[in-house]
């Protein structure tokens, strides 16, 4: 282990990890380069975007601007730790079907945001969602179509047994 | 929603998925930045910190002894000059002599990490000579001296030419001058559109890789493989047959990735020079100096209508600010122009549109491509007319309008036009006739109308070949395979692809495969740009799957001893409707024609009709094979304290032919909108001037400060359909990626007049500019809602 390096573990979509990487390290770049988890993505690499979002201990956290030390003993949920196995998460199915991931380059950070935003409260309203996803950008779709698909995967998921 | 022919589909119209809707929901897919391949190193460019300086020395020698750099390239290792218009190659994969904005590529270094390649950056050192900065077009313009004294950014194409001028382009059609004589009414005015940038949300990135045999992969996030295939070979000087070119899931576009970018040739070079693998990665800050975005517009316009509101001519006056390199602006040129002769019958017109070079970061086409600014000026005009002849301007726009299947004044052909139902659509939506003029001070509604070509009918390089090529098989296992050249970049081009081959066979849409983006197994399509992708490459699918189509059909009717006209492929089977026993799996089907005709495979092409355009020089620029049409219906609410303005709804009614998907097209009609918003309000791609910090540093780098419009911004968007079912796409279908972001822009700009009686003719509407309009018809002592047409009416009687 070169100096400037050092180990750090943690817990990804369930599973204890151990990482050694360089010390300025962001999450993003532990999870995407040592783990090989390339659905988180990059898209400014300072906060602004939103597209590295997944969830540290069940909240929305921008991976690009968090030390990887930081993640230490924590548990991190990525877009690929939604699914139940093959059963897609039913935002993920909802996105799908109406639409709502064109480009698809912010879909696994405005996915996160959106659960962590099901997870708090079942029934949001137009204006919680559009609060609960204000920093992620999406340049594609206008977000209409998310709005749509985060309504119907909270139906589901009320309705679900 | 207003419907076309229904037409009798069993997928085509239908609320499908995509193909690979899942794979993008659940972190599958895999963009270009999530390729690792064995060895790779990690490229990096060094960036000129200069708008204009003459190169006077570059030292590698530091960076190419730190440990870990594998190679340095600079400039001379590739002198070939290239450009994505064959007409204007003026520029290098790295700077030869000459830097031309802050950020041209110098050097580039392969390394084995991102931190060393950095870290070598820092020892390359660069000797630069500055020279004169010109920031400003139109002194750009006024420039005289030489290009060796650095009074021009590039070499004048003729001897005492000014080598800041990109193109000039004067058109007349009509007597402009005795049709403006001839008005009852005019109106005159000056607009400024601000450039804006694509922000697509993945960064440009690009793997190269180079085998011992001579041969070159390239990786990229372009919407072009085709034409960065072309232009890697000649500034490479490799065949064309030893280079390809894949193309993963690229994370949008807008027009940003539509030409090669140095990074693309650096890789190459890199890859050739170390043996080894090398990606590049730009940085967000990296992206927004690459640019290619919509160029700043100064425009005059002048525009004269009879007292029953027929209009009778238009002068037009252009220049556009380029930045430092040609880019697509000699098309550009022609579109500020030659694309305003529709959706309205315009008796004369005439434009003279220039481009200047300037030392800023290139301009290029986005969403919409030279379309979008005189779109703005045009239909705040109209408003104006209507204003001052008091006309409801929807009304306005109504006894104007250029019909179907008929020709523009400057000769380009329209075949289906279904620009008055979107008329109708949005003035029935938003509750026009109740409201416009009828809501409080503060609140208002504005309409615009526009049109744009599904495709631009000849390629970028002249050539006689299909625009658009796609291959079928079909095999004994009832699958269908597409090959296709297709760029997907968000659109859902592939999806298209496989809904129209599951309607011609008839199987369901998960037994189609889309193989693609890759120049080795999948015929050539010229690029997602140019909105031409649904209506070129869909006709090649259909004219492929239909040459197959009809060796199963004849297959089976020679096995049924029947006529294969009257097979019929649909829903898993093929049978006759006419005899009920004949029926059978289309597994059968494929099985009892591969027996009969060996392995079953065809292509198709399109390419487009040659008589559609002008028979003058530049005639051919504007041409497409078919024009989609769009009117947007904007919902302000402008606080007359603060200038701030906010969009409430935008209506967006869109002519595309016929919706292959209207999942599809609704998120292409509310994705437009939601950009034309953000440039209308908030949206600024500007640079710093000696006065305000270094001249050409851009003002603000970063998705934080650039201001794109989040979830929290984006007003309601609510999408209608029209459906004009065009004679020559396909099932009928035309474009819709990007006509229905013209007139947002407008439709606001007319909605803020009825809230609050202020026009504001110059972009962005932030509230400082707005505010200034506000104090300013304040002071004047008018600061109204300005009257309906039938008070005004009543008033002039009276």
């Amino acid at each position: 282990m070169s100096p400037g390096s050092r180990i750090v573990r943690f817990r990804v979509n369930g599973d204890p990890v151990e990482v050694g990487v360089p010390e300025h390290h962001t999450l993003v770049e532990a999870l995407r380069y040592a783990l090989g988890l390339t659905g988180t993505k990059q898209g400014c690499d300072k906060g602004d975007c939103g597209a590295c979002t997944v969830l540290v201990d069940g909240r929305p956290t921008l991976s690009c601007i968090l030390p990887v030390h930081e993640a230490e003993d924590r548990d991190v949920i990525t877009v690929e730790g939604l699914a139940r196995g093959v059963e897609p998460h039913p935002l993920q199915d909802e996105f799908d079907r109406h639409g709502a991931a064109q480009c698809g380059f912010c879909t696994p950070g405005i996915l996160c945001s959106a659960a962590a935003l099901l997870d708090e409260s079942p029934a949001p309203t137009r204006e919680e969602i559009r609060e609960a996803l204000s920093g992620n950008l999406c340049r594609c779709t206008g977000y209409t179509k998310i709005f749509v698909a985060v309504e119907a995967a909270a139906a589901r998921l009320r309705s679900a047994p | 929603m207003s419907r076309g022919e229904r037409g009798d589909f069993a997928v085509i119209g239908q609320r499908l998925r995509k193909i690979d809707g899942l794979a993008k929901s659940t972190g599958r897919a895999a963009y270009t930045d999530d390729l690792v391949l064995p060895g790779m190193l990690h490229g990096k460019i060094l960036r000129s910190p200069h708008p204009h300086a003459r190169i006077v020395s570059i030292d590698t020698s530091r960076a190419e002894a730190l440990e870990g750099v594998h190679g340095v390239l600079t400039g001379g290792e590739l002198p070939t000059p290239y450009g994505i218009i064959p007409w204007t190659p003026d520029e290098n994969a790295l700077a030869v002599d000459r830097v031309r904005y802050v950020g041209d590529g110098v050097a580039a270094v392969a390394a084995v990490d991102e931190d060393t390649a950095l870290q070598a950056l820092d020892l390359i050192e660069v000797e630069y000579e500055l020279l004169p900065v010109v920031l400003d077009p139109r002194q750009a313009l006024e420039a005289k001296g030489t290009y060796e004294a650095g009074d021009y950014i590039h070499p004048p194409r003729k001897e005492g030419w000014n080598g800041n001028v990109t193109k000039m382009v004067k058109l007349e059609f009509g007597d402009v001058d005795g049709g403006l004589a001839a008005a009852d009414l005019e109106v005159e005015g000056e607009y400024w559109f601000e450039g804006t940038t694509h922000a697509a949300i993945e960064p440009h990135c690009a793997i190269g890789l180079f085998e011992g045999t001579g041969r070159l992969t390239v990786w990229s996030s372009t919407q072009v493989p085709h034409y960065l295939h072309r232009e890697l070979a000649r500034v490479l000087r490799l065949d064309p047959a030893e280079v390809r070119v894949i193309q993963p899931p690229v994370g949008g576009a807008f027009g940003g990735k539509s030409e090669p970018f140095d990074l693309e040739f650096c890789v190459a070079a890199l890859a050739r020079k170390t043996g080894r693998p090398v990606k590049i990665l730009y940085t967000r800050e990296e992206v927004f100096y690459a640019h290619r975005g919509r160029h700043p517009f100064d425009m005059w316009y002048r525009t004269g209508m009879t007292r029953d509101g027929r209009l009778t001519g238009v002068d037009a006056r252009i220049v556009l600010d380029g930045g430092a390199y040609a880019s697509f602006g000699l098309v550009t040129t022609y579109y500020s122009g030659q694309l305003l002769t529709a959706p309205y019958d315009l008796p004369a017109y005439r434009f003279d549109s220039t481009r200047a070079y300037t030392n800023k970061p290139a301009c290029g086409p986005k969403r919409g491509h030279g379309s979008v600014q005189p779109r703005f000026a045009f239909e705040v005009q109209l408003d104006k007319l209507a204003q001052l002849g008091g006309f409801d301007p929807m009304e306005l726009r109504r006894k104007n309008v250029l019909g179907s299947h008929t020709r523009t004044i400057n000769e380009l052909r329209v075949t289906s036009n279904g620009f008055l139902e979107c008329l109708e659509a949005v003035e029935r939506a938003s509750g026009w006739k109740e409201r416009w003029r009828r809501l409080p001070f503060g609140r208002g509604l504005g309409v615009a109308g526009s049109t744009y070509i599904s495709g631009t009918n000849y390629p970028i390089y002249p050539n006689d070949m299909p625009q658009s090529g796609i291959q079928v098989q079909i095999d004994r296992s009832g699958r269908v395979a597409v090959f296709s050249g297709g760029s997907e970049i968000g659109q859902g081009t592939d999806s298209a692809m496989a809904y129209i081959a599951a309607e011609e066979f008839g199987v369901p849409l998960e037994h189609v495969r889309v193989y693609r983006g890759d120049t080795d197994f999948t015929p050539v399509d010229l690029g997602a740009y140019s909105s031409r992708v649904t209506f070129m490459l869909g006709n090649a699918c259909v004219d492929a799957c239909r040459r197959l189509k009809a060796q199963v059909c004849s297959a089976v009717a020679e096995y049924w001893e029947g006529d294969p006209d009257a097979v019929i492929l649909r829903g898993g089977r093929a049978f006759d409707p006419a005899e009920a026993d004949r029926s059978m799996p289309i597994r059968q089907a494929f099985q009892l024609a591969e027996a009969r005709w060996g392995t079953l495979g065809a292509t198709g092409s399109y390419n487009t009709p040659k008589d559609v355009h002008g028979s003058y020089r530049g005639g051919t620029i504007g041409a497409s094979p078919a024009y989609s049409f769009t009117a947007h219906v904007a919902e302000v609410e402008v606080d007359p304290e603060t200038g701030v303005v906010r969009v409430e709804k935008i209506w967006i009614a869109h002519d595309c032919g016929r919706a292959l998907n209207p999942v599809l097209v609704e998120g292409q009609m509310e994705g437009s909108a939601y950009m034309g918003f953000g440039e209308a309000l908030m949206e600024e791609q500007v640079f710093k001037d000696a006065d305000h910090g270094r001249a050409g540093l851009h003002d603000a780098p970063s998705l934080l400060d650039y201001r794109m419009p989040t979830s929290l911004d984006t007003p309601d968007l609510e999408a209608h359909i029209v459906e004009s079912v065009d004679p020559e796409g396909p099932y009928g279908a035309k474009e819709a990626g990007e006509g229905p972001l013209h007139p947002s822009i407008p439709a606001i700009a007319n909605a803020i007049h009825d809230a609050v009686g202020v026009r504001v003719d110059r972009l962005p509407f932030s509230p400082p500019r707005v505010w200034r309009a506000l104090e300013e018809a304040r002071r004047a002592g008018r600061l109204a809602k300005p009257a309906h047409p039938a008070e005004r009416v009543a008033e002039g009687a009276s």
